[in-house]
């Protein structure tokens, strides 16, 4: 587990802009962040100083970055950049935030991906805002090896930042349940005809539940490795509630096996967790919201 | 704004069953790990104390999911006492507790009036723990899942057991959950505790209306957070003022002068639980906010504040 330094930043908002309807990318001004953020890790974020709604909020980190400075002999400002999906109370509260609004950071949290690289085809799948870590870990991985980005969504609307991803040089396909943008169908369709090709690959999925369902079985059958990033309701993100548990692999209800998502987590080993005794409805994934 | 300037600071420390506090702040067990976990954040010397998460004899896996729910003001929680159990506790938690020059009090619960005996024995043997607190807000498995701390005679006899098998400080942690506070506090301290905690959660329950299931696995749970509050300052009033041992305040606490309401309903100290989860420094804001509390109303002692109620 890499032991990151973990800060409560009182900090501000950068720029808050709707990316494609009912998604918004905030940049936050986030010292430190650029040197200590690892692809897959997360922040909790307190949207308001008032009790509602009362508990932070956790969010993937999309990307972090470098400006220069406001003026010349002041230091470059590094930030961090989420990409959100509004779906309840505090989402509605951060969609109104503008550039200097204060805005509080917990983080960067978690575990998060380890890549495997040993000459293997590195192929990154994600759902609508199941995407966010995974550009990060895109950003790593392009350095040294081939990256292949499976994206998919409901409709157009919901496939995001897409050309950032090309931009890195990663082979991006798309496909949507309406056939709104890419192929028609399932992301696991496009991805099992990729794996069919035979050559050694390292997944990294985070999306809805079911998606990642799909990729784990399709994992499985073909003993590729596969790393997903899962969602749960969180209330501290460090350890200390113990609210935010998925099932671990052996878990069964006479014998629980519990995980802690935020701290073991949000980045699991497939083979770390009982597929069989999730709770498609119960149990919260990345995407859930998509 | 600390005490760095020439005036005399305002004296903060409290005495509690016995311990000598430098301030009446400690976390509420469950919401702070085993320190660790906010070891990042502050030096954990600052707290009055610290209060671990329950400890049980065996680890214990918790409850299914969803555990948590969020509700105005609070949240409701159904962990169902997820703990590494007291061997792992002493092997992995320990060492960095110990460590500490601030008081370590051990949280504990049983499942049955013999295991809540073999836990206090357990903890009674471990130098680095300075007091012990008892948790009986748990239902007994072996009389039907009654729970002990609602019914004063299942509670007095778990507390005069595990009194017999303690030589440490006991602090007895009382369930809101009962008609009278102050009978199960007098119950509680003729069999032998030495401070009172109150409050423990709210049991409360709520639902989905779309899907029309229960919002935690558990159906019903706990209700921590700003929401319960003036409950926990109530039941302090109620418990103080029928005991002659210290009570200590817990309940919805997020600022310093939620901490100053508790003291003056007859808290000795405080502890803070739900607000750690939204400000992680949320201890160290109120100890500096008491200390201005009592320079800005010329308070030379917080002991000054203790059951100060006027009416
Ligand atoms: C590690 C982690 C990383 C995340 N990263 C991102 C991200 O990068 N971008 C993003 O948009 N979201 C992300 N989420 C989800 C995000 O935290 C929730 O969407 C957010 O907390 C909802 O807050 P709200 O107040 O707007 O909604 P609420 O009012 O709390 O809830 C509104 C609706 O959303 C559902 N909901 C609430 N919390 C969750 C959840 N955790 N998962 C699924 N559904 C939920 C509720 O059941 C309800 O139906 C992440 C969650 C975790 C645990
Ligand atoms: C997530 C969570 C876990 C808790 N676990 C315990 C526990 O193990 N033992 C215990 O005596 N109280 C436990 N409590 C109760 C708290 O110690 C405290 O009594 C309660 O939360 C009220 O304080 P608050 O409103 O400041 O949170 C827990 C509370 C929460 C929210
Ligand atoms: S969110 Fe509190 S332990 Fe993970």
């Amino acid at each position: 587990m890499n032991e990151q330094t973990v800060k409560n930043l009182k900090t501000v908002v950068l720029s808050n802009q709707e990316v494609s309807p009912g998604y918004f990318r905030m940049r936050i001004l986030a010292p430190g962040y650029p040197g200590s953020a690892k692809p897959g890790h997360f922040v909790m974020l307190r949207v308001q100083r008032s009790l509602h709604p009362l508990l932070r909020r956790p969010f993937g980190i999309f990307q972090t970055g470098t400006l220069p400075p406001d003026c010349e002999g002041q230091p470059p400002k590094e930030y961090l950049e989420i990409l959100y999906k509004v779906v309840g109370r505090g989402t509605n509260l951060l969609k109104d935030l503008h550039q200097g609004d204060r805005i509080e950071v917990l983080g960067p949290l978690g575990r998060g991906f380890s890549p495997l690289l040993e000459g293997r085809e590195q192929i990154l799948v994600g759902g609508g805002i199941g995407l966010v870590p995974l550009y990060m870990l895109a950003r790593e991985l392009v350095k040294t090896t081939k990256v292949r980005l499976y994206m998919g969504g409901r409709s157009r609307e919901d496939i995001l930042c897409v050309t950032e991803f090309e931009r890195l040089g990663v082979e991006t396909y798309v496909s949507t349940d309406d056939g709104s943008l890419g192929e028609q169908g399932f992301v696991t369709q496009a991805l099992e005809r990729r794996l069919d090709l035979g050559s050694e690959a390292s997944l990294y999925a985070c999306g809805p539940m079911p998606m990642l369902d799909a990729v784990q079985k399709i994992c499985a059958q073909r003993c590729v490795p596969l790393q997903v990033s899962l969602e749960a309701l969180m209330a501290c993100g460090v350890g200390a509630c113990l609210g935010c548990v998925v099932k671990g692999i052996g878990h069964s209800e006479e014998t629980p096996r519990y995980l802690c998502s935020c701290k073991a987590g949000p980045v699991f080993d497939a083979r770390e967790l009982a597929w069989q005794k999730m709770d498609k409805e119960n149990d919260y994934c990345e995407g859930c919201a998509s | 704004m600390s005490a760095k300037n020439n005036e005399t600071s305002p004296n903060l420390g409290v005495e509690v069953a016995g311990l000598r506090l430098k301030n009446p702040v400690m976390p509420a067990s469950g919401t702070f790990g085993y320190g660790a976990e906010y070891a990042p954040f502050f030096d954990l010397n600052r707290l009055g104390a610290i209060v671990t998460k329950g400890l049980s004899l065996k680890p214990k896996a918790g409850n299914p999911t969803p555990r948590i729910a969020e509700t105005e003001g609070g949240m409701l929680n159904a962990i169902g006492l997820q703990n590494v159990g007291v061997d792992a506790f002493v092997a992995e938690k320990l060492p960095l507790l110990g460590s500490l020059s601030t008081p370590v009090i051990a949280n504990f619960f049983g499942n049955s009036l013999e295991e809540y005996g073999e836990v206090a024995a357990r903890l009674s043997d471990i130098p680095e723990i300075a007091a012990c607190e008892l948790n009986i807000s748990c239902p007994n498995v072996k009389k039907g899942g009654i729970v002990f701390g609602t019914d004063p005679k299942a509670a007095a006899e778990v507390v005069s057991l595990v009194r017999s098998k303690l030589s440490k400080p006991l602090i007895v942690k009382l369930t809101p959950n009962v008609t009278d506070i102050a009978l199960m506090a007098r119950a509680v301290e003729e069999a032998g505790a030495d401070a009172l905690c109150c409050i423990n959660t709210l049991t409360g329950m709520a639902i989905d209306i779309r899907s029309r299931k229960p919002r935690l696995a558990n159906v019903t749970g706990g209700l921590s957070g700003p929401a319960i509050r003036p409950v926990a300052v109530r039941m302090v009033y109620q418990a103080s003022s029928a005991v002659n041992i210290p009570v200590i305040g817990v309940g919805g606490i997020m600022t310093a002068e939620d901490v100053v309401e508790f003291l003056i309903a007859g808290a000795t100290a405080v502890q803070v639980g739900t607000a750690n989860f939204i400000d992680p420094c949320a201890m160290i804001e109120i100890i500096e906010g008491l200390e201005s509390f009592c320079r800005a109303e010329g308070i030379d002692d917080i002991r000054e504040l203790i059951g100060s109620l006027r009416i």
